[in-house]
């Protein structure tokens, strides 16, 4: 099988997916008590960061499928929106206010990005510019 | 997990058989999605209910659900697939992963909003709980496990539908994706054991 070179993007976004997850465990794990949020803002910038250059090394590799990352990306991004907003309920629901609440949120839209892009990346690092070779419907195979 | 060492049936069949068609089947299987909204419509209303019955049964059930889906995906069904034939293995994938799409994003998110909520209203989720340190433990296991889940596992779930619907899908890459999937489910079966002793220890108070 002849390798195609890619930037890390699978480790850069788990990496990246990691830093919002202590985040969150530190701010979850301070209730009800006061939490310094230096922490959980330090964590989301490096986590955004990392999505951000994530993003821009794989605009450098050259013939990679974009109409396939798109196409996956979509549903995929579709897809854990919904449950990023479930999670987002649930804060509401426990009436999380101030700080802590923007950064969870944050937190919450950094995950809806990162996991389908990493979905979209792993589908389209196998395939070829152009998605002609899959039919094109989710349910019927794209 | 045994290597795949032949093109899937497809290719073979394309040799004699005109050009290649991809193998028939969904990658999202469409007739789950309105079971998905109603487990989904229904965790809300048990979230926004805050009542223990219907939270303690999303937590537990899904709970459930998810560590026997892992434990019995990495630890039984992994090594019985890498023993199987190539077409066999290959109809029982395009068979069970996409249904895996589905089932284990609920699961999941069942799991956890129930839980969160669930913690909530028992309290243990304060820090001046005796168990809290317990909960804690239970959150870094469970960010851990959904690292893994959705930055290795999902995606080459997801791939490896789409390599299988490709006129001719590569080998070498279904290889390699499905030992992905079965190492990270491996990975996560042998975690969920110790969430299986955290959870018991917060049941049992």
């Amino acid at each position: 099988m002849t390798e195609r070179k890619f930037p890390p993007f699978t480790e850069i976004g788990m990496l990246s997916l990691a830093l919002i997850v202590i985040g969150g465990i530190y701010l979850s794990s301070h209730i009800p008590q006061h939490v310094p949020l230096g922490l959980p803002i330090a964590l989301l910038i490096a986590s955004t960061a990392l999505v951000a250059i994530n993003m821009a090394l794989l605009t450098r590799v050259r013939g990679f499928a974009w109409d396939r990352f798109f196409q996956v990306g979509k549903w995929a991004l579709l897809a854990y929106l919904v449950t990023a907003g479930l999670i987002e309920y649930a804060f509401l629901r426990n009436h999380l206010r101030g700080g802590p609440l923007v950064i969870l949120t944050l937190s919450l839209l950094v995950y809806a990005v990162q996991v389908p892009a990493m979905i979209a990346f792993t589908v389209a690092r196998y395939d070829t510019p152009g998605i002609d070779e899959v039919d094109g419907t989710l349910a019927h195979g794209a | 997990m045994a290597e795949i060492t032949a093109p899937p049936p497809v290719a073979h069949e394309a040799e004699h058989a005109g050009p290649p068609r991809p193998l028939d089947f969904e990658i999202v299987p469409m007739k789950g999605l309105p079971i998905v909204a109603v487990i989904m419509g229904l965790l809300i209303a048990a979230i926004a209910s805050n009542k223990l019955w219907p939270l303690t049964f999303f937590h537990v059930a899904g709970g459930a659900a998810w560590t026997i889906i892992d434990l019995f995906l990495g630890l039984v069904l992994g090594p019985i697939m890498g023993k199987m034939s190539v077409p066999a293995r290959i109809e029982f994938t395009t068979k069970l992963m996409p249904k895996m799409v589905l089932i284990m994003p609920v699961v999941v998110t069942a799991t956890l909003a129930a839980g969160w909520q669930l913690a909530t209203y028992l309290g243990t989720n304060l820090s001046a709980n005796p168990l809290h340190g317990w909960v804690v433990a239970s959150m870094i296991v469970v960010g851990v496990m959904a690292i893994l889940a959705l930055g290795l596992l999902e995606p080459a779930n997801i791939a490896v539908l789409f390599e299988l619907k490709k006129p001719r899908p590569n080998p070498a890459v279904i290889e390699r994706l499905m030992k992905r999937f079965i190492y990270s489910a491996g990975i996560l079966g042998a975690m969920q054991v110790a969430t299986l002793v955290i959870m018991t220890k917060l049941s049992s108070g």
